[in-house]
């Protein structure tokens, strides 16, 4: 540097304002949220051997494909997607899988545990704690194991449960694919350890400090394509024990059960018995933003899976569920 | 495939409200403390009072069979998020929390406070803007708040805040807040003799919601702004900083022959298309062809941004290596000094190597040295040979190669460091990187060698004056400041005057009278010595704004540009003076 520096800098510069606004606005929140999840899928491409993404098909799964092309533009998302499919997703989901991740140009995989479902592992036989973990951990760790994935990108966000907000962004799962929260890896500054032995591997999440609310915004702000399950539509449901249910797919009915004709839509998106529907007239991102802030309930409240016993979502991750 | 989401029908006001929605920035920062001192009823509250706890969550606490509490609803209960948390009362583990206001976007990381949890202390510090320190009223500065304060200087938070909690049970006393507000500006001198690190206290009662998010009728002493309108305010480094550029490669994208580009995120300063850069450690020089993102290129980007760069020239970089500007160079060295936070059961062994993750480099280093270990408590710092598990301490390493590095209080990322045991690779030690060993022109960094430099045997090369600035307010009667003001300007001289006449230890550095950067020398060297800096220059460059920011903390200079500019000089010069009189201190024995 010169002695001189600051004088001619004025001469060059006059674009300072008095105010000295920058000409390279600061990044707004969702800039910084998106900022981070690229940096953490580039640091992940480059440190694995092997990556997948968990693909659940949800409007966090899109948002985390648009991530995943973005952090590799111009060149091809370099790891393969995984959908483990249940065989009890609504079927629109099913179409909207293989026509958007067509268009994305990104390899898919789809596993199912057809063993367990030709032994008929259904929710209403096995209660939901066995079904899912069946069909979608058991699934899901054969998956894993099968492709010799050692890490696996998932979408799940810190705000969504309260287990979740003690997660890392690399969690750890041992050999058997468990997770322990009482011995993590600390994460400092953006630093991720992704270190591992034989037969571990690490799940990623990279959205875990947006909020439902952020999705949605960047949604909304990228023009993001989405299941249509979640605009609002007048669709065939039935309502069983305080849940509002489609009844596409696979559902039979109980005895006594009528269907009816409702305006819902979905707030997220799992298995057809399991999942409910919320009553909503939002049929735009405008209009979904909007009725987000008038929410009093989280997005999961609906999802069975969750409200079996305290702390049921610990004890599920612990075993091996994203 | 879905209603288009730009579509014109939509309604103009929700656009007004979804667009200042996505113009929000992000403030993230860390809470320590364990279930006594109110921390889980403090972010219960910011998180229920600005409306992000749903309905399902609060139900699911008052029908918990392990609600602790004896009032209406125990908000810890929302925050210990595991059994065994729940079950034995204690927060384990830094668990990450969001709310958001009509001003900005909140990250907390909520860590617990005992000693055992340091390194979760500094896991939830490490990212964050600023902390907040939990004080009980009724008991004053404990060990805890000592502690969490002095974590969150080291790790180079540039905001702490301290939150004097449980004011409703001692009346909403001002005495009793005079009182520990005065213990707390003592421990910031204790954390930073340079006068570097301030804390602001706010007096509030998380139970009763009194100045937590709006100001509080009970507290009339008190006419500062609510915790929650004090952390929409803070100002968060900008992303425009006039720093050197850092950009580390992270990723090599090359789908084609036509194609090379480098994926990495700017963790300091910003580019263009054009400018000359320099490649570490290779030192190869090129220039900037363009920032290609799958938006489109652009033609500047900040701190901050995750983006791909082609260059001029065909070079050969991977992963590892360093982009940088041509002016400013960070250092290259393979002997460094650092400050550890050791992470893990497994000490720290000076015979051992690690490997260490440093940016997106990886190098295997061995330690050399450990010349002292800190006390967080009373920040004293002793001799040692190693480290154990969450002890600090100051750390002399050796790498195989030359390592690319700024030192930690000029660059967060580029200055810091984790340490992985190659064996049973835990991540076992986090450090921050204090001094360059190899070069005798690179002094240590003031700010963090202040930490621990109140012992006996103070660290070898880290004091740098036999006057500690504490001793130097002291005997002033307040703390140092600078006042900017234009070039020129009139002010200068009554200015002078008058606070000379209030007692004030005063000074004018006149910019027109120094050629190039000996006014800002003079106006750092003036405040070390813990004077009034009138300074008068243009305040246009950002370069020059950042000379004095990088060393002086925000709220010690005043910029008199952001004060009304209808005003005329009188009442101009009024302001000023009210403005300097807040830095006096509290004489103990005549606030008590």
């Amino acid at each position: 540097m010169t002695q001189y520096l600051y004088e001619e800098e004025c001469d060059e510069l006059p674009a300072f304002s008095v105010e000295g606004l920058p000409s390279v606005p600061r990044l707004s929140h969702l800039e910084m949220l998106e900022a981070e999840s690229i940096h953490i899928l580039r640091e992940a491409a480059a440190s694995f051997a092997a990556p997948v993404m968990l693909y659940s098909i949800g409007k966090d799964s899109s948002v985390l494909l648009r991530l995943a092309q973005k952090a590799f533009y111009p060149g091809k998302i370099p790891f393969p997607l995984l959908h483990v499919d249940t065989g009890y997703k609504f079927p629109e989901m099913i179409e909207f899988r293989d026509r958007y991740v067509k268009e994305v140009g990104a390899e898919l995989i789809v596993h199912k545990n057809q063993q367990a479902l030709d032994e008929g592992a259904t929710p209403f036989a096995l209660g939901t704690q066995k079904c899912c973990g069946l069909l979608k951990t058991r699934s899901l760790l054969d998956a894993l194991a099968e492709g010799g994935f050692d890490a696996a990108f998932g979408g799940a966000r810190r705000d969504e449960e309260k287990s979740r907000a003690k997660e890392r962004i690399y969690s750890f799962r041992d050999a058997a694919g468990q997770w322990d929260p009482r011995n993590q890896r600390p994460e400092l500054w953006n630093y991720y350890n992704g270190k591992l032995d034989k037969g571990e591997h690490i799940r990623i999440f990279p959205l875990s400090n947006w909020t439902e609310l952020d999705v949605w915004l960047y949604i909304y702000k990228e023009n993001i394509p989405i299941v249509p399950l979640y605009f609002a539509k007048e669709r065939e449901v039935v309502v069983r024990g305080g849940s509002v249910l489609l009844t596409q797919g696979p559902i039979p009915l109980l005895p006594g059960e009528k269907t009816e004709r409702r305006t819902v839509r979905m707030r997220s998106l799992g298995c057809v018995p399991c999942t409910g529907a919320i009553a909503s007239t939002a049929d735009t991102l405008p209009k979904i933003i909007e009725e987000m802030f008038g929410f009093h309930r989280s997005e999961r409240e609906n999802r069975a899976i969750d409200h079996d016993q305290e702390g049921s979502m610990e004890m599920k991750k612990r075993e091996g569920y994203f | 495939m879905h209603p288009h989401a730009n579509s014109a029908n939509a309604d103009h006001t929700f656009e007004q409200f979804l667009s200042q929605h996505l113009e929000r920035d992000l403030l993230r920062f860390t809470t320590a403390g364990s279930v006594d001192d109110g921390k889980s009823t403090l972010i219960g509250r910011l998180l229920y009072d600005s409306k992000a706890i749903y309905e399902d969550q609060l139900q699911s606490i008052q029908q918990s069979k392990l609600n602790r509490s004896t009032g209406p609803m125990d908000f810890s209960l929302l925050t210990d998020g595991l059994r065994a948390e729940r079950e034995q009362g204690i927060t384990i583990d830094v668990a990450y929390r969001y709310f958001t206001t009509s001003r900005r976007k909140f990250i907390i990381a909520d860590t617990p406070g005992h000693e055992q949890y340091t390194r979760n202390m500094a896991t939830g510090a490490s990212t964050a803007d600023a902390a907040v320190v939990l004080v009980d009223a009724r008991k004053g500065v404990l060990p805890q708040s000592r502690r969490h304060a002095t974590i969150a200087a080291l790790l180079g938070i540039p905001h702490i805040i301290a939150a004097v909690n449980k004011m409703d049970l001692v009346d909403y006393s001002e005495e009793v807040f005079r009182r520990v507000e005065a213990d707390l500006q003592e421990l910031a001198l204790q954390i930073s003799p340079s006068g570097a690190q301030t804390i602001h206290c706010i007096p509030i009662s998380a139970l009763e919601g009194e100045n937590v998010v709006t100001r509080s009728a009970k507290i009339p002493w008190y006419t500062g702004p609510s915790l929650l309108e004090y952390l929409e305010e803070i100002p968060i480094a900008d992303s425009n900083s006039p720093e050197a550029f850092r950009f580390p490669v992270q990723y090599v994208i090359r789908p084609d022959d036509s194609f090379r580009g480098f994926a990495g995120q700017i963790i300091a300063g910003s580019v263009r298309p054009g400018d000359r850069v320099v490649a570490l450690p290779s030192k190869q020089k090129t220039r900037v062809r363009s920032i290609v993102t799958f938006d489109g290129a652009l033609p500047e980007a900040g701190t901050g941004s995750s983006v791909t760069l082609q260059l001029e020239n065909e070079l050969d970089l991977s992963r590892g290596d360093l982009l940088v500007s041509e002016e400013g160079l960070p250092n290259i060295a393979r002997k460094f000094a650092a400050n550890v936070v050791w992470l893990h059961a497994t000490p720290l062994d000076l015979h051992k190597r690690w490997i260490m993750r440093q940016v997106t480099d990886e190098v295997r280093v061995q330690a050399t040295k450990v010349r002292s270990r800190i006390d967080v408590n009373t920040m004293e710092s002793s001799l040692a040979s190693q480290l154990g598990l969450n002890d600090i301490g100051i750390v002399e390493f050796e790498a195989t190669r030359n390592l690319s590095f700024d030192l930690y209080s000029q660059n967060r990322n580029s200055g810091s460091f984790i340490l992985i045991d190659p064996l049973t690779n835990a991540t076992v030690g986090a450090g921050m990187i204090t001094e360059n060993l190899e070069k005798a022109t690179r002094r240590s960094d003031p700010k963090l060698a202040d930490v621990g430099s109140q012992g006996e045997k103070p660290a070898e090369p880290l004091q740098t004056a036999a006057v500690a600035i504490s001793e130097r307010v002291h005997r002033s009667g307040h703390h140092p400041g600078a006042v900017w003001l234009g070039a020129g300007s009139s002010l200068a001289a009554p200015l002078e005057r008058a606070l000379f006449e209030k007692g004030f230890h005063v000074v004018i550095i006149d910019d027109s009278q120094h050629p190039g950067e000996w006014s800002e020398g003079l106006v750092r060297g003036f405040y070390s010595a813990g004077m009034i800096v009138l300074y008068s220059s243009h305040q246009a460059l950002e370069q020059k704004k950042h000379l004095l920011t990088s060393t002086i903390q925000p709220d010690r200079i005043l910029h008199v540009d952001a004060l009304s500019r209808d005003a005329d000089d009188a009442s101009l010069l009024q302001q000023i003076v009210a403005w300097v009189e807040g830095l006096r201190i509290a004489r103990p024995e005549e606030g008590r």
